[in-house]
């Protein structure tokens, strides 16, 4: 468990925050601040998970998408109180270089990307379309990413990763 | 084998050491100037010292964008990191490969020319020998000026420049790493958000220092000095929640308000101009043949990359260390030490990597805040990040443009007389000299407002590629350049070229109309220059172009063809199009011709990024204005094509491989994307949209006119 602690202030005064529970990646975690603090920052400046990453701050570009409970959500919008005891799977949540996650290998197979800012939450948002759907057409991974912004143009390679993804994930599966 | 002369960049940095060392045994410091945008050139520059070395590129460690560490290349831009910073980098590298052949030979009596190199190891007539890069290093001086003597590796010979190369960079993007500016932790960092001047010269009148203390749910300070204001604090979320309502309790004096109506782009035709003409004079009256014109404009575009700038910087004993995603480390270190007029040598500039910046965005500005307030705040290492407004804001944009395309036409219907007439706002302000920074111009003491310059034709700014490269027996430019603008204006991918390219290639189809010909016909009627010729017979070739299909069924398809710069790659695109009230944009066919090219499949990946870029300026990007400045502030007001609306797309390389110089390819695709989408939908409603961008109100206007 990692525990943080915090303080607010109110009218000159330090006043001790309540811890809230949640359970990141698979792990539980202790975090006290503020009620209103957005799930990104906590995500980014108290558990230093910097995966997931700032674009917007307005829940317009995706860059910052997590799963709650399995849903694809923009953490720039949530406010720590509101995933209180939820589940949230960040990019790190996903594989690592050594265990990559299908999605991570047919992204790096593809060569998709080029600045790569936009790819976390790109990523996230195309795990919670093969959780419920392991064989979208290319439209229907086009309307899963269509929150995401990215503006390099690395979409026709995007989609390609996915759809290979999605080939890996049910080859897994048959095996 | 190949003997140029000494690169120009090259002879700017010439020491060998500049640019390669072997710090510990088995391992290559390789130094480049160039920076990682996005583009993958740290990936093709580690190919390119790899292949010149012959060390195995695991063995390399990349140094990039530091003045500290890394020769001086100005800024990475104008898709020319390959085009010159990489001849540079293979030159010194064949160099430092054949000093130490040099070296060993006459050392341990070695007939040189049975000398080669196997993964740094030395080989004697194909045979191991003792010796390698690292054991003969202490011998080898490469403090010593670069003589440019030695040739470089035939096309042939290669076994690692030419074939496609995994990006370095990508394996951390993928796995959530830290591979950001925006990353970057420090030890005590502090948040720091900026308050800034509504418009430029604004003046602070009051700071509600309350009411900003009472939106602040942790401790905050607050810095200013002269017109400069900004809030920090140890907890980010705390800083960003003031700054967020900071506008509401700070008044300003001196906020000239902007017309709305300079949204577009016609206000540029009544506005004072630095006019220059390029090329011959126009002919005298009366003249034989036809004369046709049209005039095309586009809006203000924002670079709008994915997130906002973020800049830090730490000012301990006397040192002023930046970190930054800016384009250019040396020149923003010589505009930093300006503003804080500080000696360049005490500052040190880092490139980190940030979000894809297509040119001159918010970085530069970002950085400069962070070491306005560190500078400030000695030891505590300050954190500035944009916040998305403020980039939308704030950041310099492409400026709105007309161009108008005129020809004198024969009986063929070929021209035989061409101009080009631009009108436009400066393309180019970046911040070497210390002007044209936020932070700059809101101390005391502000530095002058840089004068506003096109540069040399070519490749020019505003100009670029307003000449055509058709055989037309007289062709000119002529340039009106805007200096005041109501927006601050810099450089985006292409600068002037996608408009000038979508004028010159939008009226190249009206003209092949009016001649009754088939376009890509009527172009290679008028095209000698093989290359060219070749991209578009290739793209015509891919793409099934079919001539004679009826205009104005709804579906359409438009070819449109440059050479970037008229210097670096040749593109030519297809594109086809669905036109119902709005534009769908179903396919997109490209063949590009870049020289030699080092990674392949990374060019394709610029190529590929330069169409979707160019169809999302072509159907939805325009800078939206009110009387307080930029007003479209997110991604609602300045939308950006989104997935559903991407096109499938086909790129193909001609003759990569070919032993020919490279040419950039970063900016060749957009401007010919943006010019064939244009071409297709006149194509679809049989009627020509000369305004972009190319939104459902516009086609729907269009087809109420036809």
């Amino acid at each position: 468990m990692i525990l943080c602690e915090q303080y607010r202030f109110e009218l000159g005064l330090k006043i001790p925050m309540e811890p809230t529970t949640l359970i990141v990646n698979g792990r539980s975690v202790s975090v006290t601040a503020d009620g209103d603090t957005p799930l990104l920052d906590i995500l980014r400046n108290h558990l230093g998970l910097l995966g997931t990453k700032f674009g917007c701050g307005q829940e317009q570009c995706g860059c910052c998408m997590v799963l709650v409970d399995g849903h694809p959500e923009k953490s720039c919008g949530k406010a720590l109180a509101t995933v209180a005891g939820k589940a949230i799977t960040t990019i790190e949540g996903l594989g690592t270089p050594e265990r990559p996650h299908p999605l991570q290998q047919a992204f790096l197979d593809e060569q998709a990307g080029q600045c790569g800012y936009c790819l976390s939450g790109i990523l996230i948002s195309a795990q919670a379309l093969l959780d419920r759907n392991s064989a979208p057409s290319r439209a229907e991974i086009a309307e899963a990413l269509d929150d995401n912004i990215c503006r390099c143009g690395s979409h026709v390679r995007i989609l390609r990763a996915v759809e290979r993804a999605a080939r890996l994930l049910r080859e897994g599966a048959a095996r | 084998m190949n003997t140029p002369a000494l690169p120009p960049l090259l002879a700017a940095n010439p020491r060998l050491d500049q640019w390669v060392g072997f710090p510990s045994p088995g391992r290559v410091r390789v130094s480049t100037g160039r920076v990682e945008i996005g583009q993958g050139v740290l990936t093709a520059m580690l190919q390119i010292a790899a292949e010149e070395l012959d060390v195995a590129s695991e063995r390399i460690l990349l140094q990039t964008g530091d003045t500290d560490l890394t020769p001086n290349e100005g800024y990475t831009a104008g898709s020319q990191s390959i085009q010159f910073g990489g001849v540079a980098l293979r030159m010194a590298c064949a160099e430092v490969r054949a000093v130490f052949l040099d070296y060993a030979a006459t050392s341990h009596g070695y007939s040189r020319a049975d000398l080669a190199v196997r993964d740094g190891a030395i080989t004697h007539r194909g045979e191991a020998t003792p010796h390698d890069y690292w054991s003969l290093a202490a011998g080898v001086d490469l403090t010593r000026a670069a003589a440019g003597q030695v040739p470089t590796k035939s096309v042939g010979d290669y076994s690692i420049v030419g074939r496609n190369a995994s990006r370095t960079d990508l394996p951390d993007k993928v796995f959530g790493g830290s591979a950001f500016i925006h990353d970057m932790v420090l030890d005590g960092m502090v948040h720091a958000r900026v308050v800034r001047q509504p418009r430029r010269g604004a003046t602070i009148a009051n700071i509600d220092e309350a009411a900003l203390r009472r939106a602040a749910k942790g401790p905050i300070e607050i810095v200013r000095r002269g017109n400069f204001l900004a809030i920090l604090g140890a907890d980010e979320t705390v800083v960003e929640a003031v700054a967020a309502v900071a506008p509401n309790h700070v008044t300003w004096d001196g906020v000239d308000p902007i017309n709305p109506y300079q949204e577009e782009a016609r206000w540029l035709l009544q506005q004072p101009s630095i006019d220059r003409t390029i090329g011959p004079a126009p002919p005298a009256e009366p003249t034989p043949g036809t004369r046709h014109d049209a005039t095309y404009t586009r809006m203000h575009i924002a670079h709008a990359s994915v997130a906002p700038s973020c800049g830090l910087a730490q000012y301990r004993d006397g040192k002023l260390q930046v970190w930054t995603h800016s384009q250019g480390v040396y020149p923003l270190r010589a505009a930093l030490a300006r503003t804080l007029k500080l000696d360049p040598t005490v500052i040190s500039v880092k490139h980190v990597q940030g979000p894809g910046c297509y040119g001159h965005n918010g970085a530069d500005d970002a950085a400069t805040d962070a070491a306005v307030i560190a500078f400030r705040q000695p030891g505590k290492p300050i954190r500035v990040r944009w916040r998305r407004e403020e980039e939308f804001g704030f950041e310099p944009v492409s400026p709105a443009m007309v161009v108008t395309a005129q020809a004198l036409v024969d009986r063929s219907g070929r021209p035989t007389d061409w101009t080009t007439e631009i009108w436009s706002g400066r393309h180019t302000s970046r911040p070497g000299g210390g002007g044209n920074l936020l932070a700059a111009e809101a101390l005391p003491d502000p530095p002058p407002h840089p004068p506003a310059v096109d540069g040399g034709y070519p490749p020019g700014a505003g100009t670029r590629n307003g000449e055509p490269l058709y055989d037309f027996p007289a062709k000119r430019i002529v340039h009106h350049l805007i200096a005041e603008t109501p927006v601050r204006t810099s450089s985006l991918r292409g600068l002037g070229a996608t408009l000038n390219v979508f004028a010159i290639e939008s009226f190249m189809d009206e003209l092949a109309e009016r001649a009754g010909q088939d376009p890509v016909a009527y172009r290679l009627s008028v095209l000698t220059d093989a290359r060219a010729r070749a991209v578009v017979e290739h793209v015509a070739r891919i793409s099934g172009w079919r001539v004679g299909l009826p205009a104005g069924t709804g579906r359409g398809h438009g070819i449109a063809f440059a050479r970037y710069k008229n210097m670096a790659a040749y593109a030519a695109i297809v594109a086809e199009v669905v036109v119902d009230e709005a534009v769908h944009l179903t396919r997109v066919w490209c063949a590009a011709d870049a020289g030699l090219v080092i990674n392949p499949d990374g060019a394709l990946n610029q190529l590929e990024g330069g169409i979707i870029h160019g169809a999302s300026w072509a159907l939805k990007e325009g800078v939206r204005l009110d009387a307080n400045g930029i007003s479209s502030r997110d991604w609602e007001s300045y939308p950006v094509l989104r997935f559903s609306e991407v096109p499938e797309v086909t790129v193909e390389l001609v003759e990569p491989l070919a032993d020919r110089p490279c040419l950039g390819v970063g900016e060749a695709s957009g401007g010919p994307t943006v010019a064939a989408i244009g071409n297709a939908v006149a194509h679809a409603l049989g009627a020509r949209l000369r305004d972009l961008p190319l939104t459902r109100e516009r086609v729907m206007a269009a087809l109420l006119r036809a």
